[in-house]
Parts: C-alpha cells; sequence; structure tokens
C-alpha cells in the first residue's frame, strides 16, 4: 500500500474521531472515549510516520500533491488539496507525536475530569485542524486549518466553563486572534487579486517566473510582496502571540494544562513561523517587511524573557518563555533563517511541551495549586517529573548537546549574519531564559516544601501513563538537536532535507553565510556563556535551599522593577484603558443610543398607535347582532354609492 | 299585455325595504332570520324579473340556485337557534352579545 496517497486520512482520522466521541459516545463510557480520544490520534500518527518514512526513503525533497475535491463558486476556484514537502513533512511529524503524546498524557491528567469525553473530542478537533493547516496546499485550506485551531483554542482555554476565569480568557483569545486572522484574510484577497490562485505552487512558480510582478507597487506605498507578507505577518502575530497581540497567550493558561502543552506551547501557537516559512518566497521579495518580523520577533523575545523572571505562577513562567521562544523562531525568520526557526520549532515543540506536561504532573501532585511559592522540595516525590522537568529546563536554556543549544544556536548565527544588534538581544534573551527557567525547577523542585500539610501528605509520583509520555518528550528534546545544523561540522540534515522549500529567487540570491571557524567558535562560547550566566544567576539567587529568600531580597532591592515585572509592565492595563473600555463605551452607547432609543423606540411607537386605534376601534363591537347588521348595509350602500356614482 | 318591468322592480325593493327594516329592528332571532329571507327573495324576483325582460333563461338558474342555498341556510339557522335557546332558554339578540368588547 502506498502510504503517500494516504495523506488526507492523517488529517481525517482526528476528526472522525472527534466526531465519534463528540456525537455518539456517553458520558458513562470512559473507556470507549479513551480508545477513540486514543486511537485516532494514535492512527493518524501511524499513518503519518509510514506516509514519512516512504517519502523521506523514496522521494525526498520532492513535492507531493493531492487534490480530494475541487469547490467551485462562480469563477473562484479552489482544490481541497493536500501537500507533502519537507516542511509539511516536519511539521506533520512534530504534530502527530508530540500531539500524541499529549494526549496518552491527558488520560491520566484528565483521568478524574467531568468532561473527560468532552476534551478528548476537543483535542481531536484540534489535532485534525492542525494537521489541515499544516498539510493544506494552499491558503485556503491552510486558513481553514487556521481558523479551526483557533477555535479549538477558545473551546480548550474555556474548558472549565463554569468558573469565571477561563470562559473570559477564551473569549479573550478569540477576539485578539481575530484581529490577526482579519488581516491574513486581507492579505489571502491580495494575494488572489494579484496571483489568481491561493496554491502555493501556483504562487511560487510564478513569482519565480516573474519576480517583478511580486516587487510591483501595490497599495499604500508597498510593494505586492511587502502588503502581502505584512497581512499574513499580522495574522502570525495574532496566533503566534507576538508583541502587540501577545495577551492572550499567558491567560490561555487558565486551560487544562494538557492543552497549554499541545495548543499554546507545541503546535497551534508555531502556526505563524510555519506560514513565514511557508511563505518565504514572498518573504524574501520584501526585505522591508521582512525586518519588520525580525525586530518584533527579538523585541518579543527580551519583552516576554523579563516578564518570565518575575512570575509565580508556574505555568505563567512557561506561557511568558514560550511567547518569549516564539520571538526567537520569528526572529530568525525575520532574518532569512527559515531553517533555523522551524529547527527552533521542532526542538521547542519537544522540550516545551515536556515543561508543561511536567509542570501539568507537579500540579496534580499539588492538588491544582499552580503558585510556585507555595512548592518546593517535590523533587524527593516526583523523581521523574523532576529528572524529565530538569532536561527540558537545560533544554531550553540552551546548554551544550541538547536540543535548544543546537536550534537557538543556528537563530543567532543566522541573527549575526543580519545585524549583530538583533544577536544581541537574543543573546541577552538567552540568558534570561536559562535564568527564569533555572529559578522554575529551584523553587518547585528544590528547597523546602512550603505548601500545606494535606498537600504535602498527598504528593505522590504521577502515574505511568503521565511519566512515560515525559520520558519520550525528555528523550526528543535530547536527540532532536541533532537533526540540525551541528556547530563545526557540515552536518545539517534538516537544512539538506530543507533545501528545496526555501525558494532561490533570480536575482535575490541570499548570501551564502559561510562563518569562518574562529567566528563560529566565537558565537558558539557566547551562546554558551549567555546560558551558563543565566542559570549561575539564578542558582546564586534561588538555589542553596533559599527557598525564596533570595528571590525577594532582590525584589526588595528593585522594587520598581520587579513591580513592573510582575505586573507584566501593565500591558493588560494600558490596552484595558485604550482599547477595551473605549470599544465598551462605544458599545454601550450603541446599547442605550441605539438599540434602546432609536430601535427599540420605533417599535414601541408603533405599538402605542396599534393599542391607541385598537382602544378606540373595540367600542364599536357591541356584541350585539343587529349592530353588525347595520355596519353591513351600511357598507353596501356605501359600496352601492361608489358604484354608482 | 305584460307587466311592466318597473312594478316587479317596485315590489322588489318594497319588499327589500321591509326586510331590511325587519332585520335591523326586531330582536327576536327568528323574526330577523325572516326578515332576511324576505331581502332574498326581493332579490330573487329582481333576477327573475329581469330574466323575463331579457329573455335570457340563466337569471331563473339562478333563482332556483338561491332557493336551494337559502332553504339550506335555513335548516342550519333554525339548528342554530335551537342550539342557542337550548343553551341560554332564549333567542332575544340583545341577550346574546358574547362577542363584545
Amino acid at each position: 500500500m502506498n502510504a503517500l496517497e494516504l495523506l488526507w486520512l492523517i488529517p481525517l482520522l482526528p476528526f472522525a474521531g472527534a466526531a465519534v466521541n463528540g456525537i455518539l459516545v456517553r458520558n458513562s463510557q470512559k473507556g470507549l472515549a479513551t480508545a477513540v480520544g486514543i486511537g485516532a490520534p494514535g492512527l493518524s500518527l501511524l499513518v503519518a510516520l509510514a506516509a514519512l518514512w516512504q517519502y523521506s526513503t523514496t522521494r525526498p525533497g520532492e513535492t507531493i500533491q493531492q487534490a480530494v475535491y475541487v469547490w467551485t463558486t462562480g469563477g473562484f476556484s479552489v482544490d481541497i488539496a493536500f501537500r507533502l514537502d519537507p516542511l509539511s513533512a516536519v511539521m506533520t511529524f512534530v504534530v502527530t507525536l508530540v500531539g500524541f503524546l499529549i494526549h496518552v498524557y491527558s488520560v491520566g491528567y484528565m483521568g478524574h475530569e467531568p468532561g473527560y469525553r468532552r476534551f478528548f473530542a476537543f483535542m481531536n478537533l484540534f489535532m485534525g485542524a492542525m494537521l489541515l493547516l499544516v498539510l493544506g496546499a494552499n491558503y485556503l485550506v491552510m486558513f481553514v486549518g487556521w481558523e479551526g485551531v483557533g477555535l479549538c483554542s477558545y473551546l480548550l482555554i474555556g474548558f472549565y466553563f463554569e468558573e469565571e476565569f477561563p470562559p473570559y480568557a477564551g473569549k479573550k483569545a478569540f477576539v485578539v486572534n481575530r484581529i490577526g486572522d482579519f488581516a491574513f484574510l486581507v492579505g489571502l484577497f491580495a494575494l488572489f487579486a494579484t496571483f489568481g490562485t491561493l496554491d502555493f505552487a501556483g504562487i511560487e512558480a510564478q513569482v519565480l517566473a516573474d519576480p517583478a510582478s511580486a516587487t510591483a507597487p501595490y497599495v499604500f506605498g508597498f510593494s505586492v510582496a511587502g502588503f502581502v507578507t505584512l497581512c499574513l505577518f499580522i495574522g502570525a502575530v495574532g496566533k503566534s502571540a507576538q508583541i502587540p497581540l501577545y495577551v492572550w497567550l499567558p491567560d490561555a493558561m487558565a486551560g487544562p494544562t494538557p492543552v497549554s502543552a499541545l495548543i499554546h506551547a507545541a503546535t497551534m501557537v508555531t502556526a505563524g513561523v510555519y506560514m513565514v516559512a511557508r511563505s518565504n518566497i514572498l518573504y524574501q521579495l520584501a526585505p522591508e517587511i521582512s525586518t519588520v518580523v525580525a525586530v518584533v520577533g527579538a523585541a518579543t523575545a527580551i519583552f516576554a524573557a523579563t516578564i518570565g523572571l518575575a512570575q509565580n505562577d508556574i505555568k505563567k513562567v512557561l506561557a511568558y518563555s514560550t511567547v518569549s521562544q516564539l520571538g526567537y523562531m520569528f526572529l530568525a525568520a525575520g532574518v532569512g533563517a527559515y531553517v533555523a526557526a522551524i529547527f527552533h520549532l521542532a526542538t521547542h515543540a519537544f522540550f516545551k511541551a515536556l515543561l508543561f506536561l511536567g509542570s501539568g504532573s507537579v500540579i496534580h501532585a499539588m492538588g491544582g495549586e499552580q503558585d510556585m511559592r507555595k512548592m518546593g522540595g517535590l523533587r524527593r516525590h516526583l523523581p521523574w517529573t523532576y529528572r524529565t522537568f530538569l532536561v527540558g529546563t537545560l533544554a531550553i536554556s540552551g546548554v551544550p548537546l541538547l536540543a535548544g543549544f543546537f536550534s537557538k544556536d543556528a537563530i543567532l548565527a543566522g541573527a549575526w549574519e543580519r545585524s549583530p544588534a538583533l544577536w544581541a538581544i537574543g543573546l541577552v534573551t538567552a540568558g534570561l531564559t536559562a535564568c527564569y527557567m533555572l529559578r522554575a525547577v529551584l523553587m518547585t523542585f528544590f528547597g523546602k516544601f512550603r505548601g500545606t500539610k494535606e498537600q504535602a501528605h498527598h504528593l505522590h509520583e504521577s502515574p505511568a501513563v503521565m511519566t512515560v509520555p515525559l520520558g519520550i518528550l525528555a528523550v526528543g528534546a535530547v536527540v532532536a538537536g541533532y537533526a540540525g545544523k551541528i556547530p563545526f561540522t557540515h552536518l545539517d540534515w534538516l537544512g539538506g532535507f530543507f533545501a528545496p522549500v526555501i525558494a532561490v529567487i533570480p536575482g535575490h540570491e541570499a548570501q551564502a553565510g559561510h562563518h569562518g571557524l574562529a567566528l563560529e567558535a566565537l558565537l558558539v562560547s557566547a551562546s554558551i556563556a549567555a546560558a551558563g550566566i543565566g542559570l549561575l544567576v539564578a542558582w546564586r539567587i534561588w538555589g542553596r535551599n533559599r527557598g525564596l529568600d533570595g528571590g525577594s531580597a532582590w525584589a526588595a532591592r528593585f522594587p520598581r522593577i520587579h513591580h513592573l515585572l510582575e505586573n507584566k509592565y501593565f500591558v493588560d492595563e494600558i490596552y484595558d484603558r485604550i482599547v477595551v473600555r473605549p470599544l465598551a463605551a462605544i458599545a454601550r452607547a450603541c446599547w442605550k443610543v441605539v438599540d434602546i432609543l432609536i430601535i427599540d423606540g420605533a417599535l414601541h411607537v408603533g405599538a402605542f398607535v396599534t393599542e391607541m386605534t385598537g382602544d378606540l376601534g373595540r367600542f364599536s363591537t357591541t356584541g350585539n347582532v343587529r349592530n353588525y347588521a347595520l355596519y353591513f348595509f351600511a357598507g353596501v350602500l356605501i359600496l352601492f354609492w361608489w358604484m354608482i356614482f | 299585455m305584460s307587466v311592466p318591468i318597473a312594478w316587479y322592480l317596485v315590489l322588489a325593493a318594497a319588499l327589500f325595504c321591509i326586510g331590511t327594516v325587519g332585520a335591523l329592528t326586531r330582536r327576536n332571532g327568528i323574526a330577523i332570520f325572516l326578515s332576511i329571507e324576505l331581502m332574498l327573495n326581493a332579490a330573487n324576483l329582481t333576477l327573475a324579473a329581469y330574466s323575463r325582460l331579457l329573455d335570457d333563461r340563466t337569471g331563473q338558474m339562478v333563482v332556483f340556485f338561491a332557493l336551494a342555498v337559502a332553504a339550506a341556510e335555513a335548516a342550519v339557522g333554525l339548528a342554530l337557534f335551537i342550539a342557542i335557546y337550548r343553551l341560554r332558554r332564549t333567542i332575544d339578540l340583545n341577550r346574546i352579545n358574547l362577542l363584545r368588547w
């Protein structure tokens, strides 16, 4: 059997799982819900692995495209088609593998939740939408998946809908995402208007044949490529939580922890990075927008990292870490290092999923407590969680020989080529990342336990169904890095594999960046030093069983900075003042004036007139038949008179 | 020598007026009913007269239909009045005024 012809099965299986779990299975049939909820992504993983194996062994680098259905309306026709090329292959691998592991983990984590079946239905729906996004062969299919993951994000953030905050957070995520989606859609319109197709291959062929068509002036002083890429990037900013639309992601932690791991770390938020890499041919032709991408990415990276330093909620730390790492990926994409961006995306998916699931294991053991100030000393009680979490921390910190080291290094090398300033920001961010992540480890797993007696009594390692996925992800967090560029060698499997995806445009060839060995050594040692300094600082402040004292002392020394960081630079408050409240005021004006006064008023006037005429007219209905006969007779006379004269 | 059309029409008009006044003034349901029959027959008479004048049988056909319908109507009307009488012990229409404001 040719697995490459079964591409459509990869997204379809999770969709089917969602439908079965959502419609047919009952809440009481927990075993069945588990079987469907795990089975669908599991089968999808198997199909994906078979297809990827066949792809990489028989037709590596080629583009395989399958149209399932042609959707035509009016003069507009789009293939519902799937595309397998190196980029979607890597994404599919990451999404199905990490997604499946998180599903397995959820069996343990969500085991006691009443919404168990609903949870798996939504998770499967999400997997399907994400795979649709990744495997789609044109922007329209991608957009369907794009909206699908947004919807699932809303559903899963608001999973605990009977509480107050989660539905609010879900709504916030949805609304903020819509802002980006709107721009995305405008970008698609512009693309279709210019090229007459939304197909990746079709657009690429046209641009390669005539690059001038894409650089021709368009609107607002932008070229076609510039306008389209700007719109697409605004879409990515919303979906991938960059400045200024990142505010939804930290609040999204209101969802169950596996959701945070799957959607808000490993897959959905990376859709923006994937989309930029997918559109790299256009970004290459719009250098000014690429610069914007890089600057926004770098700014987000360092901005979120500083906030992460002062958060006390373990999931909030990881959330800001995610925002920061996504900024890293955009930095890479903006400087043209698309391979490095996707490389970091893949390694980040492993270690961030690992970190989130580890935090979930901790929260599970603590009976729902997320405040790290009430944890401490957990490494004795949760040995496996501790070990895997530590691996994830070291990986994200960029400790040599772990995954994050390689991918971060690739990004920093790319940034150096473009601009040493961007490189410096990336380097500082790397140090901050190492610092706040080790801080989280020290506060959670070291020192004395600071929770209640009851919590201490209940502390337990999570069941195997949760720790085994942690272990597998930990392995991934170590080995995933060896797929990419390995410093000081010419080994770069991912770069070679990706070569066909990165368009080479005549007249716009990128400068081949071959560093000398000395420069490479300098860059690598700088990033190692940054990670080392970050880890060392964290150890000096929070380590050696100091508990919270070290941190409090520093907070006391810089109260204003700490206040600013702890409150996330008051960005939510600023948005509240300049966006949310004015909007609410406009909405209230519409409600009070337009709705109540004008619309309701007109209705009330109509009702009043009707009522008054009725009140006056009802006196004619006396109930006496002879009166009615008189009316009738009068009517006949009038008719008669009218007919004659 | 035939009766002039005007005589028929004057008679019909007189019958119709009597019927109208009766229908509007009487309180007894049956009397009103009879008045209406009177008006109906005034119309029938007019039809028959014109039929004769214009030498067209259609008018007389219509009269037969009208008579048949009036008979059926009379049966239904009487049944209604009997039903009302059983219920209210009267057919004085001044006292049967349920459909009022």
